[in-house]
């Protein structure tokens, strides 16, 4: 086990982290807009440290190359899907929930 | 029509370099959808004078390590509040200036604003942001205005 291999888990671990932890915040938040926010976890750290993980797994080759540019488009893209998300939603009139009763839950 | 004409080109070395397999068919099948984008490009207007903004590009590599750190950053915390037993969020609805003057500013912008945990772009008016924020701190972060500073100078990079 070289140093590449242990640098490669390391990210590829965290990735999974990231993704689980955003599956676990679009579970328990409470509306729409804010279950987003979990979503866009999944999507940046998350698909990021997986990404690099692999990177350190392909070293310097085409496929790194290709790696970086499917991150990149990843990164470009996913927030544009959630901003029209976030948008159709804002427009048909869907009200935030807003936590008005702070004292009852803590 | 140079321009369409150095997309398409460019477009088609970059698919085969991607591709690596140089059979009849897919050498087709590439030729085919790059000159599909290149019409789509051409009815959307992405030449029209009004929306060259090339020189915008060329300065971002530099906003990049900025905005990743405060991706990792809001990641963290929103992590950090997910996981936690009391669930400590208040979500709210505000609006932010956006300064730049270019449309392509204005879209880096709000994709980095919905990039970061806790913080999503909902409207895009002329120059304001209608913003949905998980928790307070995310939200006082985005007000510092200091991501639209950023944004903003990537455009003057052009004047001076």
């Amino acid at each position: 086990m070289n140093v590449f291999d242990l640098i490669s888990w390391v990210c590829l671990l965290g990735g999974v982290f990231f993704c689980f932890v955003g599956s676990v915040g679009l579970l328990r938040l409470p509306d729409f807009y804010s279950r987003m926010h979990g979503a866009s976890m999944t999507d940046t750290l998350g698909a990021a440290l997986v990404f690099i993980g692999l990177m350190f797994q392909a070293g310097l080759s085409l496929v790194t190359v290709k790696l970086v540019m499917i991150l990149f488009f990843l990164l470009l893209t996913s927030p544009t899907s959630t901003h029209a998300l976030a948008k159709s939603a804002f427009d048909a009139g869907l009200k935030p929930w807003v936590k008005k009763q702070k004292d009852v839950i803590q | 029509m140079l321009n369409n004409l150095i997309l398409g080109v460019a477009l088609y070395a970059i698919w085969l370099l991607w591709s690596g397999h140089y059979s009849l068919l897919l050498l087709s099948l590439g030729a085919i959808s790059c000159l599909t984008v290149v019409v789509l490009v051409r009815r959307m207007g992405v030449f029209e004078p009004e929306r060259q903004h090339v020189h915008l590009l060329l300065p971002l590599p530099l906003y990049w390590p900025w905005l990743l750190w405060a991706i990792f950053v809001a990641n963290l915390d929103i992590a950090w509040r997910v996981l936690h037993p009391k669930l400590p969020i208040a979500p709210c609805v505000f609006k932010v200036k956006a300064s730049q003057k270019s449309e392509l500013g204005r879209v880096i912008y709000a994709n980095s604003i919905t990039l970061t945990p806790g913080t999503v772009s909902m409207d895009v008016e002329s120059d304001t942001i209608t913003v949905h924020a998980l928790t307070e701190k995310s939200a006082s972060s985005l007000q510092t205005g200091e991501m639209d500073r950023r944004v903003t100078a990537l455009e003057l990079e052009r004047e001076s």
